[in-house]
């Protein structure tokens, strides 16, 4: 298929390699144990390090002794704080001093410690097990200071500070969108209310956190190797930590076994390991243990919504209300900081519905406990569990169905500005909806669930803005505005594609789907394509992989870079045929013809000999070699994914127990680039919001303690919990997007606790107990059956 | 503390001589002094089984043994399984049917499903689901590691099945 460059051939579908399930790049390493994972990583003379951490979550620290830890055989060294004199790190909102408080984060603790495993200090010997010693050997005196654990003991009158300059331990209160007519609306409307809570949850990378930094002469530059979302962040902090310039940073991402947020903030202990290294002047590891991972890893998700909706008796939503409590724990991370959970849910809680009047205040509080990432969905999993139960309690309460109260509501003209002034790209909000009831319907659900009172059906409906670029970023005032993503593409003399990418694959399959944008843009074999990510020395500047903006981004940019190569072989290449630029395309089969004549051909490796080796026959308007570059931002608001998660449960009555028995998603993140790749996500992330929903939570003692210290106090879900789940896929392509792609990653994890608590609350609707908050634990569910079985034999008797 | 013995420990069938610490578990000891990345580190504690491998065909915790205690067992990883170039068919069903996203727990499945399938070469689903349910997966949602063993055990059984025919 011949075509012009710098058009695309395809309005994104139905290309050759678009759309297509194939097999991934990066499996033949990975399913043979030849991946390099951070922990792979052995380098000449290498260290090892660990963190002394403290053991209350609220404490100064009155005495500091590391030198029965330097003496421990095996031990070389040992860094305090005061050591190190490493600057700190500070993320930071424009905003004025009533709605932010800025705080510091200190690489490692100094004074006073705010959690429970806060790092202390950092403990180098000649191999792990020797660093135990030494952490042990460490030693560190505390006076105890009182522990702020929940929103009540932060906001209390007398309440202990996390931070002393930030009085009532509040970081974040902004009020925003207060419309007219809330008021009006809940006078004479009918009105729900409830109060949503979901527990704090560890993102839970089945690789933790780890980083090895070693310091080169001949290039000046520290290279740290570490499994980050976020390289060049990364390079930026250790720059300004360690005083030095950032060309003497170079941060390498080798393979990362997962990261789901807590991997997309720059981490304390890669920058104190990093300093260790430059010091000693040799290679240092550190890798997080697991029970380090559990307790003192970023958190996310612990949260407290205080909402009022408004109906009309035919099941119009007229106004919504609602107060957020967001619990970002002892520090603001960066780049994001602690308005990252409060300021998502103020600005998108209206989700898919047509909300006329809105009002919302949504606070950042600070305790005692481990900070707060972005997690996966970031703030969506929450706000559309509210929005979902909204519209259950008003169906229940007006006497509609669940599904039509949401048809009533849901938004279904495109481009729709809300009420929070943000505009909504074409979805098929709608039409998930209405497959995904009719999934349930044709299998027999509804008949099943007549017959079954333990039987429930839940949905949810939302959407996901996906591919955030720095003009959406900006709307939320950080000093540090994530958005563009740059890309360079290098063709070889054997007509190879090297492509670079500032995103970083951690398990979503990026050298396989840019790889397939870039052999559909320029009409190669796949297998002609290499993808290139997590090396700040191959690309100037990029924002890493978070917000599900690789693909719509990161792949739009490698996409309009691989244009930019095929512009360049088809200058050269008209010379070269004697014709116009105008009488030349791309072949799709990696040369390029003359659209008068097809027969007249040059392949690519014939149009590179020339780039290269004979650059004397290059045209005038033609550069030697053949590399183009790329920036690409997502215009205004973004790009909104959608999904329907419809879904059955039963309860089991004797445990509590829930057991999901249907699990159908519907999803639409238009253009589909690697259908098999999308299922992964939408799987993987469902299975994540069931683990929300269902079984994980990071309690904590009024002294601070975490509950969560190994997976035996953690209840991760395995293939036990995690039911087998359909996909269903609807395309409504992006319009600005260069492959029409939206994002896939995190709509997963958005909607299962929504639908997985819908489903329950159906099932228990006849207690008249009805639970509002995430995990569902079994003895809520027996409580409120036991409760019902109880009346209905006192009624009997 | 650091008295250290001399072990030879058979690895996907060559012998190492190795200088060990008591104390140091079979996981370090093929990662660190063996040179064998493939087997990975989730938890340490016995819960993950990313470190799950091969002892005398038994799937077993590399993280809850000791290297002293596995001198004299055949030992195997998943650098044995196959190479990039000639995956086994398991590790090519895992791929074919999208069992892994960031494949760090990948080795630990394809190990135990390995151990799993000699033992039982016609498992149900359900079976295979309960199998699966010992190791973590934080990425795939666990729908596709079942399809991939489950693809790998029909396809084994029909492969015997054939090579009997031919024997009748
Ligand atoms: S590392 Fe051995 S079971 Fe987790
Ligand atoms: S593929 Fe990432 S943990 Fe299983």
């Amino acid at each position: 298929m011949a075509g012009k460059p710098g058009e695309p051939r395809f309005d994104g579908r139905g290309g050759k390699w678009i759309g297509a399930s194939v097999r991934r790049r990066e499996d033949p390493r990975l399913v043979t144990g030849r991946g390099r994972f951070v922990d792979d990583i052995h380098l000449h003379g290498m260290l090892h390090a660990g963190f002394v951490r403290a053991t209350v979550a609220h404490g100064k620290i009155t005495g500091l002794d590391l030198g029965a830890a330097r003496e421990v055989d095996g031990v070389v060294a040992a860094y305090s704080a005061e050591d190190l004199q490493l600057g700190d790190m500070v993320a930071l909102l424009d905003r004025p001093p009533e709605e932010f408080t800025p705080t510091t984060m200190p690489i490692l603790a100094r004074g006073k410690v705010r959690f429970v495993g806060e790092p202390v200090a950092l403990v180098v010997a000649k191999d792990p097990y020797a660093v135990e010693d030494g952490i042990e050997a460490a030693q560190v005196s505390y006076e105890v200071l009182d522990a702020v654990v929940s929103e009540e003991t932060a906001l209390a009158e007398d309440a202990p500070l996390v931070h002393e300059d930030a009085p009532n331990n509040v970081l974040l209160d902004v009020t925003a969108f207060d419309t007219p007519g809330v008021d009006e609306a809940f006078a004479d409307g009918c009105v729900i209310e409830l109060v949503t809570r979901s527990g704090r949850q560890n993102a839970l990378p089945l690789e933790t956190r780890g980083a090895v930094a070693s310091w080169d002469d001949r290039d000046e530059q520290l290279l740290v190797q570490t499994c980050s979302q976020v390289p060049h962040q990364v390079r930026t902090v250790l720059a300004r930590s360690l005083r030095i310039p950032e060309r003497s940073v170079r941060v390498v991402v080798p393979d990362m076994g997962g990261g789901f947020g807590q991997k997309c903030v720059v981490g304390r202990e890669e920058i104190a390991v990093a300093a260790a290294a430059k010091l000693l002047r040799r290679p240092v590891k550190w890798i997080e243990d697991r029970s380090e991972a559990l307790a003192s890893g970023f958190l996310a998700r612990e949260q407290r919504y205080r909402t009022r909706a408004a109906f009309t008796p035919e099941g119009e939503l007229t106004a919504l209300e609602s107060d957020i409590v967001c619990d970002m724990g002892a520090y603001s991370c960066y780049p994001f900081t602690v308005g990252i959970e409060p300021l998502m849910a103020a600005a998108e809680m209206p989700s898919v519905y047509r909300v006329p009047a809105y009002r919302v205040r949504a606070r950042a509080i600070t305790s005692n406990k481990a900070p707060t990432a972005p997690y996966r969905g970031v703030s969506r999993p929450q706000y559309v569990m509210v929005m979902e139960r909204i519209m259950d309690l008003a169906a229940r309460k007006l006497g509609l169905d669940p599904v039509e109260i949401r048809r009533r509501n849901v938004i279904t003209e495109f481009p729709y500005t809300g009420i929070n002034k943000v505009t909504y790209d074409p979805g098929s909000y709608l039409e998930s909806l209405e497959l995904g009831e009719k999934i349930l319907r044709d299998e027999g659900w509804y008949d099943l669930r007549e017959k079954n009172p333990y039987i429930g059906i839940g949905y949810s409906c939302f959407s996901e803005r996906t591919g955030y670029g720095s003009e959406a970023f900006a709307k939320r005032k950080m000093t540090v505005v994530p958005g563009f993503d740059v890309s360079e593409i290098r063709m070889d003399l054997t007509g190879s594609v090297v492509v670079t990418s500032g995103t970083i694959n951690h398990g979503q399959s990026h050298e396989t789907t840019f790889a397939q944008i870039v052999a559909e843009r320029l009409g190669v074999d796949l297998a002609k394509v290499k993808l290139r990510q997590g090396d700040t020395e191959r690309i100037s500047y990029g924002w890493g992989t978070f917000a599900s903006r690789s693909v719509t981004i990161g792949g739009s940019a490698v996409a309009t870079a691989a244009t930019r190569l095929g512009e360049q072989l088809c200058v050269i290449a008209a010379h070269l045929m004697d014709t116009r630029v105008e009488n030349v395309g791309l072949d799709g089969d990696g040369g390029v013809i003359q659209l008068d004549d097809p027969s007249q051909r040059l392949s690519f490796e014939e149009i590179a000999d020339v780039a290269y080796l004979r650059s004397h026959l290059l045209p005038k308007e033609a550069e030697p070699t053949l590399t183009a570059t790329a920036a690409f931002d997502v215009p205004g608001d973004g790009t909104f994914s959608n999904a329907t998660h419809a879904v059955v449960v039963e309860a089991d009555p004797g445990t509590g127990q829930v057991k999901i028995l249907r699990y159908a998603c519907v999803e639409d993140c238009g253009v589909v680039i690697n259908p098999k790749v999308v299922d992964g996500q939408a799987r993987g992330g469902i299975a994540q919001g069931i683990a929300g929903a269902l079984f994980e939570e990071v309690t904590y003692a009024e002294n601070g303690e975490p509950s969560a210290a190994s997976f035996i106090d953690y209840l991760v879900p395995t293939a036990a919990e995690i039911p087998d789940i359909t996909v269903d896929h609807l395309e409504t392509p992006c319009a600005f997007t260069e492959s029409g792609a939206k994002g896939a990653g995190e709509g997963g994890t958005i909607g299962a606790p929504a639908a997985v608590l819908n489903a329950v609350n159906d099932l228990l609707w006849h207690t008249g107990v009805q639970l509002e908050q995430t995990p569902i634990h079994p003895e809520s569910v027996l409580a409120a059956l036991a409760a019902a079985d109880r009346e209905k034999a006192g009624t009997g008797a | 503390m650091t008295d250290k013995q001399l072990i030879v420990l058979t690895v996907n069938g060559e012998e190492h001589e190795l200088l060990v610490e008591p104390r140091w578990t079979l996981l370090d000891v093929l990662r660190h002094n063996v040179g064998l990345t493939g087997t990975h580190v989730g938890c340490e504690h016995g819960v993950c089984g990313a470190c799950t491998i091969l002892v005398d065909g038994e799937p077993v915790r590399a993280c809850l043994m000791y290297a002293v205690q596995a001198e004299g067992c055949a030992i195997r990883t998943v650098e044995d399984l196959g190479t990039p170039e000639e995956p086994n068919d398991l590790q090519q069903a895992f791929s074919e049917h999208h069992g892994l996203q960031c494949g760090f727990c990948t080795p630990g499945f394809l190990m135990l499903a390995e151990g799993f399938l000699a033992q039982e070469p016609s498992p149900t689903r359900d079976e295979i689901r309960e199998t699966v349910s010992s190791n973590l997966c934080r990425c795939t949602g666990y729908q596709t590691i079942v399809d991939a063993i489950e693809a790998t055990a029909a396809k084994r059984a029909a492969e015997s099945a054939r090579k009997e025919d031919a024997v009748r």
